[in-house]
């Protein structure tokens, strides 16, 4: 708790609607402002509205360069009366959700459109990564140039020393989400994925291998922020938020990253929900690399530090199991369109919590945990968020 | 325990020769003192004039206090590595040639985590000594070595070869063996491990003394050269430019007198003929050549090296002419420095007090001995350092320098 203010108060009357997602490529000539004009425009057609309509804009991309949100609303021709530009990748659609419920609630924007999209072109990941951020450049990058892939492995590596973590143990996580993604049509990986397989993968940066990596790509994902009246006179299915958590630069003394954000906030993300972990029936995560699943799996609440290998052991994470989880495939299979990564989780728990999932139905799923986790600023990730929502059902 | 490396064999010339490529070098300008720190030599890191936190990386706020004077200061070069990983796939074109790339999480006794490159007999998790070095971009970087005694071939981890400028199995060319000074470096980087020394001497067909013993070195090169003579400069660098790994310049014409001396105009043309301009010619005619060798393989082009009076950073009376040869020395060095960066060639400046030697007779002690500047040599050599100040006078006037300038140039008049 902090030392001054008052407890975070719950939601009443947010609802969270019209999933889009723009199916991925692996390389694109279009540019960010291409693909998140095309989410927005399937936004304005699943909602049933005009663009003119859209009243509140949250843009989170890496490659919109030189312009931001505000460019957009010119390049779009929106007028917006609440505008937010959300730089936190993969913690950028937990957080653009919570921002614009604020917005929603408080009556400064009636209809929020979210837009989570990056361009992909031959050489956007190289240029990306030299202008990353000025720890990175001044210290991270002179050492050996791996990008995310060397910090994670730096993680990974100690997480297994730490925890007797074993690669068989990343490997569950990674196969389940395969097989996740082969019922989600929008995923890039269309093959299956067995452990022998995942062992044999080539090491990318040792003990990371190439099927615990992501592969980028371009794309959008998107949804719609607004009050549960609208959302019913609209005719829209939606879930309803339930609860949030945002944290950034958390346990800046752990000498090496093994916890996320969410281990500071997790008991209020379940008590303003009103409900336990037990209580999940779909878990989305932020799935760059199956370390950081793991550690989700821990400081959300599902097991004790140090047990996520073995919680992964005795629980089936496919979408039909005892623990669905990333259930249109994650990143791992669906593959990573920059900050779209950081809303893929949310628009498939919108999806799959009202009935209107794309991937394999979760059985019962009426709710959602969601959580977001992003920039790598030097030898760890930064922000960390989650969000508890909850639909009728299918 | 590090692998030896091998003497390299004679490159085939079909092959074609790797182009020298960078680590990246973009910094932040608190990150490039970090790189000064480097250059200098010795382990320093930021630390906070408030609170006395040590802060990584370089910033320009305490993350402890909020304040803003954070200054590089000798710290503990202790710590615990964590973790490692062996970068096997880069999109960056150095890297991607030099796979795999070992790098590490360590914990400072000083405080802050860092990842560092990994010397190849470092085991995790376990006790380091962390060194601060520049890389062939110019720039400061750390790497962490075994706690405790150095062990066998320690120079020949290939990582920690990248980060310093080792003589072993490169061929030298020394400017002037006439000279004690060029006779002694000549010396010390035989016994170093180089593999050829060229060693040059003007007017070949006049003896000079010191020259048998010259010669019977192993892997010692006479070769005719005269730095005033731009013929004889492009003549050499047509025979030996294509495999001069190191370049020693320690040609160095020493008179004293002010500037209204009789004949100091004559004086201050000889003086800049040779420090000056022969310096302009060795860059010239040898430069390119090293700067496109920078990633030879084992006997790569790496270092540029300059021994150059301390009267550069500042004037005295008693030697007005050369002091000034000198200052335009450390200024053509700096630009040399930034012409042979895109090779990864190092310059580096042996600033010395006034030499023992028949110039320096009017001249009170200390004075530095000639073995000395060629130890200094062969140190800047192995830990890749920038800048080196040899002996009592280049030392005190070094600290001088980086107290105030314009107290110094006070001091020294007296």
């Amino acid at each position: 708790m902090a030392k001054y203010g008052s407890p975070r108060r719950g939601y009443r009357d947010v609802a969270v609607a019209v999933p889009v997602s723009i199916p991925y490529e692996r390389y694109s000539i279009e540019t960010a402002h291409w693909w998140i004009a095309r989410a927005l425009e399937k936004l304005v057609e699943g909602a049933g509205i005009e663009s003119g309509d859209i009243d509140g804009l949250s843009i989170a991309s890496f490659t919109l360069a030189p312009d931001t949100a505000v460019g957009l609303t010119q390049h779009f021709g929106l007028s917006p009366r609440w505008l937010d530009n959300i730089p936190m990748g993969g913690a950028s659609g937990v957080v653009a959700l919570r921002r614009a419920a604020r917005a929603v609630e408080a009556g400064d924007a009636s209809i929020v459109a979210c837009i989570g999209g990056d361009a992909n072109q031959v050489d956007s990941f190289r240029r990306l990564l030299s202008s990353f951020s000025r720890f990175a450049q001044d210290a991270s990058y002179p050492y050996g140039y791996g990008g995310p892939n060397g910090s994670f492995a730096l993680i990974t590596d100690y997480y297994m020393r730490q925890y007797g973590v074993k690669r068989e143990d990343f490997g569950r996580i990674c196969i389940a989400q395969r097989e996740n993604a082969l019922t989600y049509p929008n995923a890039v990986m269309k093959k299956p994925l067995d452990m022998e397989t995942y062992m044999a993968a080539r090491p990318v940066a040792d003990p990371i291998h190439l099927f615990d990596c992501v592969m980028p790509c371009a794309g959008a994902e998107g949804f719609m922020v607004t009050t549960p009246d609208i959302a019913r006179d609209l005719g829209l299915a939606h879930a309803n938020l339930l609860s949030t958590i945002e944290r950034h630069n958390a346990f800046p003394d752990d000498p090496i990253q093994v916890r996320g954000g969410w281990a500071m906030d997790v008991d209020e993300l379940y008590a303003v929900a009103g409900l336990g972990s037990d209580s999940i029936d779909v878990l989305e995560t932020y799935d760059d690399y199956p370390v950081i699943v793991m550690m989700q799996f821990e400081d959300l609440g599902f097991c004790a530090k140090g047990e996520g290998a073995e919680f992964v052991r005795q629980h089936d994470l496919t979408n039909t199991g005892s623990f669905p989880h990333n259930t249109s495939g994650g990143q791992l299979s669906a593959g990573q369109a920059g900050a779209a990564g950081g809303h893929l989780g949310l628009v498939e728990a919108i999806r799959q919590i009202t009935g209107r999932s794309l991937s394999r139905q979760v059985p019962d799923a009426r709710t959602a945990l969601v959580s977001g986790f992003g920039m790598i600023n030097y030898d760890r990730g930064l922000c960390s968020g989650a969000a508890i929502l909850q639909g009728e059902g299918a | 325990m590090s692998v030896p490396i091998e003497r390299p064999p004679r490159k085939d010339p079909q092959r074609v020769t790797r182009p020298p490529e960078l680590p990246p070098t973009e910094r932040s300008r608190a990150s490039l003192a970090l790189s000064a720190a480097a250059a200098r030599g010795g382990f320093s890191m930021q630390v906070c004039d408030a609170c006395g936190a040590v802060a990584y990386p370089p910033r320009d706020a305490c993350a402890h206090c909020l304040g803003r004077s954070l200054r590089f200061r000798p710290v503990d070069d202790g710590g615990e590595v964590l973790a490692e990983t062996s970068v096997q796939t880069s999109p960056n074109l150095y890297f991607r040639e030099r796979t795999p790339w070992r790098i590490g999480i360590v914990r400072l006794d000083s405080g802050p985590s860092v990842v560092a490159h990994l010397h190849g007999d470092v085991t995790v998790p376990s006790r380091i000594r962390m060194i601060l070095r520049l890389d062939t971009g110019g720039n400061g970087v750390l790497m962490a070595l075994p706690a405790g005694r150095e062990s066998e071939n320690m120079a020949d981890d290939p990582q920690m070869r990248e980060l310093v400028a080792d003589p072993k199995y490169r061929r030298v060319l020394v400017t002037n063996g006439r000279t004690e000074v060029g006779q002694a470096v000549a010396t010390a980087l035989s016994r170093a491990g180089a593999e050829t020394v060229f060693v040059g001497v003007a007017e070949p067909w006049k003896p000079f003394a010191g020259q048998e013993a010259l010669a019977a070195l192993p892997g010692i090169a006479m070769v005719p050269l005269d730095l005033t003579d731009t013929d004889s400069v492009k003549s050499l660098a047509g025979q030996i430019g294509g495999k001069t790994d190191i370049l020693v310049n320690t040609a160095d014409h020493a008179r004293p007198g002010g500037l209204m001396a009789d004949g100091a105009a004559v004086t201050m043309r000889d003086t800049f003929d040779v420090n000056v301009f022969g310096l302009q010619r060795l860059a010239q005619h040898f430069g390119a050549g090293m700067r496109a060798r920078g990633a030879d393989g084992t006997n790569s082009a790496v270092a540029f090296v300059d021994v150059l009076p301390v009267y550069a950073l500042a004037s005295t009376p008693d030697y007005a002419l050369y002091a000034a040869s000198a200052a335009a020395r450390h200024s053509v060095l700096q630009a040399l420095r930034t012409e042979l960066l895109a090779g990864g060639v190092r310059v580096m400046s042996i600033f010395t007090g006034p030499i023992e030697d028949e110039w320096h007779q009017a001249v009170a002690p200390p004075k530095v001995q000639p073995a000395r500047i060629a130890k200094a040599v062969v140190a800047a050599l192995r830990e890749g350092r920038e800048e080196s100040f040899v002996g009592d006078i280049a030392e005190d006037i070094a600290a001088r320098y980086r107290d105030d300038p314009k107290v110094l140039e006070r001091e020294l008049r007296v």
